[in-house]
Order: C-alpha cells, then sequence, then structure tokens
C-alpha cells in the first residue's frame, strides 16, 4: 500500500522546548513518571503535523478519509490512528514527450536520442513526424490523485501519446508543422475530458509542442528544400543585381544622348543663323556696289590662295613650246 | 494494577499467536475475508478499522483504484496489407474482488490474462480495416489550401480518402470485445487506447524514401524556378537596355535632323537672296584650303588675275 507521498514527520526541536527543565527535575525520580512521559513525548510527537504553503493535507483515520486541511501546523490522533499526506497542488508538474531535460537549473542539457518511440507519430497523410511536447499538469483534486487512480503519470503519459497521436492524425504533415498551438489545445481539451472520466484530478494546464520535425532519416532533404529556397533567392539577386548595375547607366547614357543631340541642334541652328546673318549683310553691302566688290574679293582671296600654293607656273597661252618643257612629276 | 500489566501482556501475546482482530482498509482499497481458503461474508469496499476472527479469518485485500495495463507493441498488418506496431494501453479496475479473488488471484495473472484478451481485441480490429482508419479519427477536411502542387504530390495516395470508421469507431470496437470477456474474472475494461503506430522497419524505410523523393523533387522545382527568375530578369535586363538606349538614339537623331532641316531653310533663304554672289564667294573660298603647298598651279596670263603681266590695258 505504498502512497506516493510520505507521511508527516514532526519537529522534535519544537517538542523538547516544551519540556522545560523545571517539570523534569520535579518527576525524575519516579519510574513509571519516565514511562508516562515517555508515552507523552511520543504522543505528543505524532500529533502534529505541518503542511506547507503550497500542499493541502489529507487525514486519513484507520485509512478512511476523514478530513483536507489548509497550509499550517495541525493536530492529529497520534498512535498511527491517524496519518497525515501531503498533496501539492499548487506545484505546476511538468511532463515531457519526445526528450528529457538533463539538469535542470543552469545549463539545460536535452537528451532526444532514446525517445524516438514516444516522438514518432503518423500523419493525416501517413508521413511520419517527429513530434516533441509537453504537458503540464496541477493536482487539482487531491483525494482523486490519490485515491481514483493508482499510477498517475503513466495514466497521463498513456493518454498524452494516444490523444497527441490521434491529434495528429487528422492533420496533414504540413498542417502540424504550421498549426502548432491549435494541435496543442485540441490535444490538451481532449486529455482533460479522458483524465476527468478516468477520475484522476489532475488539471491540464497547457500542451505545448516543442520541436516538430521530419524523421531524421529525412531531414536532409528537408533541408535541402530550404537550401533550394535559398537558392532561388540568390538566383533573383544575382539577376536584379546586373539589372540593377546597367539599368541606371543606360537611363544616363540615354539623357546624354539627347542632349549631345540637343548641342548640335543648338550648335547647328546658331551656325547657320550666323552664317546667314553675315552673308545677308554681306549681300546688302555688295549690291551698292556690286563691280568693284567684286574685283576687291576676287583679290583678296586670290592673293591668298597663291601665297599657300607651292609652285606656281605663269603660262602665255600665245607662246608655244614652253610647256614641254616642264617637268611636273619628280618635282622635288 | 497487577492484574491489568499481565493483562496487557496476555492480550500482546494472543495477538502476537493468533494475530489480530482489527485490521485496516485503506481509501483504494477493499477486502475478501476467507475461513480456511473459502470466502466468507461480504466484500469490505469501505475503508476503516475493521474487526475479523483472528486466526480464522484471513484478509486478502486487492485495489479498488483504477489500474493501469501496458501491452507490448506488436507487429499487425492492416486489410490494406501495410505493416505496422500498434502499442496499446488500456484502464481498467477490479469490480468484484470475489470473483476475481477466485479466478485469478492477484493482479499479475490478471495482467496476464489481459495481455491476451486485449491483444486478440486490438489484432481483429485492426487486421480488418485499412491502416488510414486508425490513423484519422475523423473527415475532418484537411487543409490543402496553402499547399503547391508537388505538396500535394508529397501526400500518400489513398491518404485523404473518406474514412468510414475512423480510430474512435475501433477504439469502441475494441472495449467491447475486449467488455465482454472480462467479467468472468471479476474486472472491468474502462479504457482501450492506441498509444503508438509507426511503420515496421521495412516499411518505414519505403515511406522515407518516398518522403525524401518527393522533397528531392521539390527542391529541384525550387532550384527551377530560381533559374527562371534569373533568365526572365536577364532578359527584362537586355529589352530595357535596348529600348532605353535605342529611344535615345531616335530621340537624338530626331533633334539633329529637326536642326539640319531648320539651318538648311535659313541658308537656303539667306543665301537664296544673290546665289551667284553666294557660289563666288564660296568658291573663291574654298581654293583658300584645296590649293596648298604641295599643289602646283599653271595659270594663264589670259586669266583674270596675271592679265596686267602682259598689259596694263584694259582688254
Amino acid at each position: 500500500m505504498g502512497y506516493q507521498e510520505t507521511p508527516w514527520d514532526i519537529d522534535p526541536d519544537k517538542l523538547l522546548k516544551s519540556l522545560t527543565g523545571k517539570f523534569r527535575k520535579k518527576f525524575f525520580g519516579k519510574t513509571w513518571t519516565i514511562v508516562v512521559i515517555v508515552l507523552a513525548v511520543i504522543a505528543l510527537m505524532g500529533s502534529f503535523y505541518t503542511v506547507d504553503a503550497d500542499q493541502v493535507g489529507i487525514v486519513l483515520r484507520f485509512g478512511k478519509y476523514v478530513r483536507t486541511t489548509e497550509p499550517g501546523l495541525h493536530l492529529k490522533i497520534p498512535f498511527g490512528i491517524e496519518q497525515a499526506i501531503g498533496v501539492k497542488v499548487e506545484k505546476n508538474y511538468q511532463e515531457e514527450f519526445g526528450f528529457r531535460t538533463q539538469s535542470a537549473g543552469g545549463k539545460t542539457v536535452y537528451s532526444t536520442r532514446p525517445y524516438d518511440t514516444e516522438s514518432l507519430m503518423l500523419t493525416g497523410d501517413l508521413n511520419v513526424m517527429d513530434v516533441e511536447w509537453i504537458v503540464q499538469y496541477k493536482k487539482k483534486d487531491p483525494y482523486k490523485t490519490l485515491f481514483n487512480v493508482r499510477d498517475i503519470i503513466k495514466t497521463l503519459r498513456d493518454v498524452s501519446e494516444s490523444v497527441m497521436r490521434e491529434v495528429v492524425g487528422d492533420y496533414t504533415f504540413n498542417e502540424v508543422l504550421a498549426k502548432r498551438l491549435i494541435i496543442g489545445d485540441t490535444v490538451r481539451e481532449r486529455m482533460q475530458t479522458i483524465m476527468d472520466k478516468y477520475g484522476v484530478g489532475l488539471q491540464i494546464i497547457t500542451v505545448k509542442l516543442q520541436d516538430v520535425n521530419p524523421p531524421d532519416a529525412v531531414r536532409p532533404a528537408f533541408n535541402e528544400v530550404n537550401q533550394a529556397k535559398q537558392e532561388k533567392k540568390r538566383m533573383k539577386n544575382e539577376a536584379d543585381e546586373v539589372y540593377f548595375k546597367v539599368i541606371p547607366e543606360a537611363r544616363g547614357t540615354a539623357v546624354k544622348m539627347v542632349q549631345e543631340a540637343e548641342g548640335y541642334a543648338a550648335q547647328r541652328v546658331n551656325q547657320a543663323k550666323g552664317d546667314a546673318a553675315r552673308f545677308d549683310l554681306t549681300v546688302a553691302a555688295y549690291s551698292k556696289a556690286k563691280d568693284v566688290t567684286r574685283r576687291r574679293i576676287y583679290l583678296e582671296r586670290m592673293k591668298d590662295v597663291l601665297q599657300g600654293v607651292g609652285k606656281k607656273y605663269i603660262v602665255d597661252p600665245e607662246q608655244e613650246g614652253i610647256l614641254p618643257l616642264l617637268r611636273l612629276e619628280n618635282e622635288k | 494494577m497487577k492484574n491489568n500489566v499481565i493483562g496487557i501482556i496476555a492480550f500482546v501475546l494472543i495477538v502476537a499467536f493468533f494475530g489480530s482482530p482489527f485490521y485496516v482498509v485503506y481509501e483504494g482499497q477493499q477486502a475478501v475475508i476467507t475461513m480456511f481458503g473459502k470466502p466468507r461474508g461480504n466484500v469490505v469496499t469501505n475503508a476503516g478499522l475493521k474487526f475479523k476472527v483472528p486466526f480464522f479469518e484471513k484478509v486478502h485485500k486487492f485495489e479498488k483504484r483504477i489500474l493501469e495495463w501496458d501491452g507490448y507493441a506488436t507487429e499487425i498488418p492492416t486489410k490494406d496489407k501495410r505493416f505496422i506496431f500498434i502499442d496499446t494501453t488500456a484502464r481498467w479496475r477490479i469490480k468484484d474482488p470475489l470473483v476475481f479473488f477466485k479466478s485469478v488471484q492477484n493482479e499479475k495473472i490478471a495482467q496476464s490474462r489481459l495481455d491476451g484478451i486485449i491483444d486478440a481485441a486490438v489484432r481483429d480490429v485492426v487486421m480488418s480495416n485499412n491502416l488510414i482508419e486508425i490513423v484519422r479519427s475523423s473527415n475532418r477536411v484537411l487543409d490543402t489550401s496553402e499547399f503547391s502542387d508537388t505538396d500535394k504530390i508529397f501526400m500518400d495516395e489513398g491518404a485523404l480518402e473518406e474514412i468510414t470508421v475512423g480510430r474512435d469507431k475501433m477504439r469502441d470496437a475494441i472495449i467491447k470485445i475486449a467488455k465482454e470477456l472480462v467479467p468472468q474474472y471479476g474486472i472491468e475494461i474502462i479504457d482501450v487506447r492506441v498509444k503508438r503506430i509507426n511503420y515496421l522497419e521495412k516499411d518505414r524505410q519505403s515511406v522515407y524514401q518516398r518522403m525524401i523523393a518527393e522533397r528531392n523533387r521539390e527542391a529541384e522545382k525550387y532550384r527551377s524556378e530560381g533559374r527562371g527568375i534569373k533568365a526572365e530578369v536577364e532578359g527584362k535586363t537586355d529589352k530595357e537596355l535596348k529600348v532605353i538606349l535605342s529611344e535615345a538614339y531616335r530621340q537624338a537623331e530626331e533633334i539633329k535632323g529637326a536642326a539640319d532641316a531648320e539651318s538648311t531653310e535659313i541658308y537656303a533663304e539667306s543665301f537664296g537672296k544673290d546665289p551667284e554672289f553666294y557660289s563666288f564667294v564660296q568658291t573663291l573660298e574654298s581654293y583658300v584650303t584645296t590649293l596648298n603647298k604641295d599643289t602646283s598651279v599653271i595659270i594663264s596670263t589670259k586669266g583674270d588675275y596675271f592679265k596686267y603681266l602682259n598689259s596694263r590695258n584694259e582688254n
């Protein structure tokens, strides 16, 4: 008949203090007194128990439940007639599935390897998935946790594994990856219903999905998909890079071409206008004294022309015979 | 006083030799009383201090609480010949301690009876159903909206078939079969649940291979899409480059052409006023540049320029 909680021990220090020195001396001589005192001490020691702040005490008289006590110091009938059992009703307990926290406090190390059978399950589309989760619960009804179900932890674990598979079995592989919160909530609700049906007295506070992964053997393929996604992004970026390298420059070049054309146009038109204006003015002056102007221009230009020419031969067409003497070729 | 002491000692001796007339039944316990191996009286189901005939009556205590049963993971083929192993768990309690005491004596034997009964019930029900029936529990519409085409291929063929039985009904069927067989042992089955299902190693490898193949296909799709996008952007770059530059060229040429036209008009209008004078001036002007140091000219004295070499007179 081993209950999980241990019966109360009372604090011997407190009791010794209550037996003062004066009291002891007065009755020391008589044997009977010693027997009575010993019995009294045993009775006193068995008469007190403390219930911690996060607990309630369940008191049994000859194995029968008689009362529940709140935190604090309490009396009970000694000599094993009444037993007190403490149940931590305020504590949040946690069960882990598919992994175990190796060392609580400080650095936490997780171990998953040996718990594959706990975490591998089939999805609604008949794929295999590795789901790790935790269940947090409280011992809401201390009487029920003690006396309705023998192994409450195993019951909780069995029900949790069963319900998790039931729910994941109704979702596709991808849905499980995306809908962890909904799945956790559904599992919590269904677990609570079953626990209530059994009368376990536990309150399921939360069911949280932790790592949700493809099985180890398949994981590299999944990683490759992620890599391919990255690669797709990278290729787009590379192409965009070329685009942004070339196109803005081309726009600049285009503006330059147009500007240059506009410059050319301005130059051309202005030149024409200038030339025209000059010609107009010259013509106007020329028309006033045509002949002499013509002569002047002719002579001026001819001077310029003949100054620049290398060899000049002046021939009188009436004097024949000179022409053949000229060696026109290989002059120099 | 002396008689009292003797009385107490005698009582202690009697209790030590013949057994106490008292016994305690705890909460969550029940007891069967036997005399010479035969059950006597009613089953004790209430907790508390009880009385019995010392020495002659024996107390056999049993659990009243819900007890666990955990089967071994067993290999069972489904109706559609998928090889899976199934791990079941059950909850039961001793409903009739008297029958329980008579038929199985203790919990250990009861557990082995349950092994046989529940295993057989699970085997029966699983073998007469397809795998999907035990995986799924409802015809909930599986959300495929976020799936790409490859994801849809990724699903096992027939995985999204309508189920007709489902996990809940299968569980009910198992419980029903098991429940019928246990009253003879004074046992009540409270629940039987499938705790774990998984493919057998051989089947699992082929499922993994399928998953890997489909994921590879998906990865290839992304790579191909990447190359596609790259080509697309490259094409766009090339196109825009050509459009921009040719557009600029056209604009530039138009501007130049317009300017040429305007200047031509200006020249024509201006020089048209005296074309002869224009060609006179321009021709002379051009001689300056066309005739240079390397040019030899033979000029007649009959010409205008040198006519004065022969004569000072007007011709």
